[in-house]
């Protein structure tokens, strides 16, 4: 099927958007901005994902996106509650001051 | 009627500005995509910052809608942009946090700060030479999507698949899920005992 939108454009926009996860995860101090920076990163994979999918016409990528969608699920379910326990453990989320676990 | 009729078939058919709709819409999306992680990651507000990453995700359901994926695309509104973001926010303002105080600029902070823009600024010139190459027609992977594409995305092709090769993986889905149910409830649950 012809679009005038080659594969390229789409892995290129995936890539911009998992730099910018990546980026938000080492710049930010907020550990509930780093979470959300790295639902960005998963779903920049899951990007990459269906458009291989849809130009290949093969429907194993969108089946192991319905996966990654579960699995992030579950990561921001436990990491909230990380969150949480560290809130009221030590007052803070900010990842500077949680730094018990350093040599 | 007619004269709507011509301009929907000069539109749709050959395109605006030798780009067709289906361009468009494609370089629309990607643009606010793009825009909307963009504030999600620089805004000092994390309730902001949650507004935008769900800006962000209907966004990149709209994506998925180009590609076909028409289920993933609802299941990204629902799923994403619905109960996660729920969540988030849920968190977001029972913790009451306001702006992100100005961190003291340790050394550590300096650092981090270095090696995010540095690595984002590799990465950006990497994709540019990527796009750079696929503007040559002879250096792209692939320039038409699939055949099949109308009915690959579609619920009953996904659900077909889904319970039949993929039935062991969503069967062990659900392990994971009620593990990750126990774990979080352990995680934020104050006292165990009584």
């Amino acid at each position: 099927m012809e679009t005038g939108i080659t594969l390229d454009s789409y892995l290129i926009v995936s890539a911009v958007l998992f730099t910018l996860g990546v980026v938000g995860v080492i710049t930010r101090r907020n550990a509930i901005v780093i979470l959300m920076s790295i639902e960005m990163m998963l779903n920049a994979a899951n990007l990459s994902l269906v458009a291989l999918s849809a130009y290949m016409g093969d429907i194993t990528g969108q089946i192991f996106v319905f996966f990654v969608m579960t699995v992030a699920a579950a990561e921001v379910a436990v990491g909230l509650a990380i969150v949480l326990a560290l809130f009221r453990n030590k007052q803070t989320i900010y990842v500077d001051d949680v730094n018990i676990l350093k040599w | 009627m007619l004269l709507d009729r011509i301009r929907f078939i000069v539109i749709v058919e050959t395109g605006l500005l030798g780009l067709t709709y289906h361009a468009w819409l494609f370089y629309l999306l990607a643009a606010l995509a793009i825009g909307a992680g963009v504030g999600t990651i620089t805004r000092k507000n994390p309730v902001t910052s949650a507004f935008f990453l769900i800006l962000h995700f209907i966004f990149l359901a709209g994506l998925y809608a180009s590609l076909h994926a028409h289920l993933l695309a609802v299941m990204q509104v629902l799923v994403y942009a619905g109960a996660i973001m729920v969540l988030v926010l849920f968190v977001i303002m029972l913790l009451n946090l306001g702006k992100e105080p100005e961190s003291q600029q340790s050394e550590q902070v300096v650092i981090r700060k270095i090696a995010g823009y540095s690595f984002s600024a590799v990465m950006l010139v990497m994709v540019g030479l990527a796009a750079l190459l696929s503007m040559d027609k002879g250096n792209t992977m692939m320039t038409t999507m699939a055949d099949n594409v109308d009915t690959l995305g579609t619920a009953e092709s996904i659900g077909a698949e889904m319970f039949t090769t993929y039935l062991f993986p969503f069967e062990a889905v659900s392990l994971l899920l009620l593990a990750a149910v126990a774990g979080s409830i352990l995680l934020a649950k104050k006292r165990l005992m009584n």
